[in-house]
């Protein structure tokens, strides 16, 4: 059977990884081709480098780390942040980027997820939504989840697979930074709607948090940031935690 | 030098980089002398096989492909893997290469479980069926990267390597004669990926 996959995301702006807590004071950490072999070292089962950088500049570096992890680490590599065309695509993946996730560029223009599906397949579009929860409702929020758009977070992921969306990437602002555990109600409602692979992101705090999240198994992935980087949970020793609790780990 | 077959399939910036960081030469290529005068060829691919199948013989490829396959190794990868194979059930009826008996068909009714997510898609173990010298750095039961929604069946005489999805026996590795293919991604295997690539360019 396939195995669950714990996967390191990296935030990169300028060059540089960085990770805030809810989104907000963003604290510089490492050197992200340095963090790419040290986690595939580690056993990451593969690694989503996340561009927030605003400028041009900025993206100039970013897709020159990108080439540099990928001329020397050959696990899957996904790349989110600022992609809203074709075009952007394109880039990314003439980078050595395996799949290309999409966010706010989605929501600014739906097609773009059929189309770029039709052109580089569906395993390649990765759906990622920041997800808030607003008046019972599961609501999708915009701009580094700054923003509600208003759009049901379930119907959105239930529309996306249908347009070609091969993954989702659910990330909980609820639960994100607090390190209180992954948001498991939210991405229970989520997996019973799509029946495409979902990585769960935002809450982890420990390896605790791992083994509760997949005795869901609708879930396929556990997605993590700041506990990874500051080495309060080891990747090597995760994996082997969970495989002794029964969970498929590629070790 | 190993040859890339360059017919517009794919992302082959992981695959030559695969094969540089084991040091050797990679050219990624649509150039008969340079399939000819290769060590080793390779026949990437991804996405549908008919639309890839025309691609390939847009190139003129073919005839040659066929004719280095007696001489030299070729390993096919992912869709690569599949071409090789008689036929293809991929949207229609499409011809292969018919280097390796077998055909290629929907994984999704055959699986046990409807529940289960299609394409197959993430860290399966490959399980050695038989011995090669393929596996000469691979450890049975370790763990490669699969994407698809396709495989090839009625193939078991060349089959290398298994790996286990929904009560189906996946086929992972193929043989036969000069001909291997891999329906995983060795170039995004990790580790154990490289040691794949490591004896195929050493065949």
């Amino acid at each position: 059977m396939l195995a669950k996959r714990i996967i390191p995301c990296l935030d990169v702006k300028d060059g540089r990884v960085v990770k805030g807590t809810n989104f907000q004071g963003l604290r510089d950490m490492a050197d992200p081709v340095e963090m790419a072999r040290f986690y595939n070292d580690s056993g990451a089962d593969e690694l989503v480098f996340y561009d927030i950088t605003a400028s041009a500049e900025g993206r100039g570096l970013f897709t020159d780390i990108l080439r540099r992890t990928a001329s020397e680490i050959f696990i899957p590599l996904t790349v989110g942040g600022g992609i809203r065309s074709l075009d952007d695509f394109d880039r990314v993946l003439k980078c050595g980027a395996d799949k290309v996730s999409v966010n706010s560029g989605a929501i600014a223009d739906p097609g773009i997820i059929g189309a770029a599906a039709k052109k580089y397949g569906n395993q390649c579009v990765v759906l990622s939504m920041d997800v808030k929860r607003v008046d019972g409702q599961f609501r999708v929020f915009a701009k580094g989840g700054r923003e509600d758009t208003g759009l049901d977070a379930m119907d959105w992921a239930v529309k996306g697979v249908a347009d070609g969306a091969g993954e989702i990437v659910l990330n909980s602002i609820d639960t994100d930074g607090v390190k209180g555990g992954f948001d498991l109600e939210m991405l229970d409602a989520l997996a019973a709607r799509v029946s495409v692979p979902i990585i769960a992101s935002g809450g982890a705090g420990n390896r605790e948090h791992f083994a509760e999240l997949f005795t869901h198994p609708g879930i396929d992935a556990g997605l993590a940031a700041s506990i990874f980087h500051t080495k309060q949970v080891d990747i090597k020793e995760l994996k082997q935690f969970l495989r002794e609790k029964g969970v498929e780990m590629r070790l | 030098m190993i040859a890339i077959v360059d017919y517009g399939v794919g992302n082959l910036f992981s695959l030559s980089s695969s094969l540089k960081a084991l040091g050797r030469t990679a050219e990624i290529t649509c150039d008969p002398a340079k399939l000819r005068t290769a060590d080793q060829i390779i026949l990437p691919g991804v996405g549908a096989f008919g639309d890839a199948r025309a691609k390939l013989d847009a190139t003129g490829l073919v005839p040659v492909l066929l004719e280095e396959a007696k001489r030299k190794p070729l390993l096919g990868i992912c869709l690569g893997m599949q071409m090789l194979f008689d036929k293809s059930f991929e949207y229609g009826e499409h011809p292969g290469l018919g280097l390796v008996p077998g055909e290629v068909a929907d994984l999704r009714p055959d699986l046990d479980d409807p529940a289960l997510k299609v394409p197959h898609m993430g860290w399966n173990s490959l399980e050695i069926v038989k011995d090669d010298p393929l596996f000469r750095y691979f450890q049975p039961g370790e763990y490669v990267y699969y994407v698809h929604s396709f495989y090839a069946k009625h193939c078991a005489e060349s089959t290398l390597g298994v790996s286990s999805y929904g009560g189906v026996s996946v086929t992972g590795v193929v043989r036969r004669g000069n001909v291997w293919g891999t329906q995983f991604h060795p170039e995004k295997s990790g580790d154990a990926g490289l040691r794949l690539l490591k004896a195929f360019a050493e065949l």
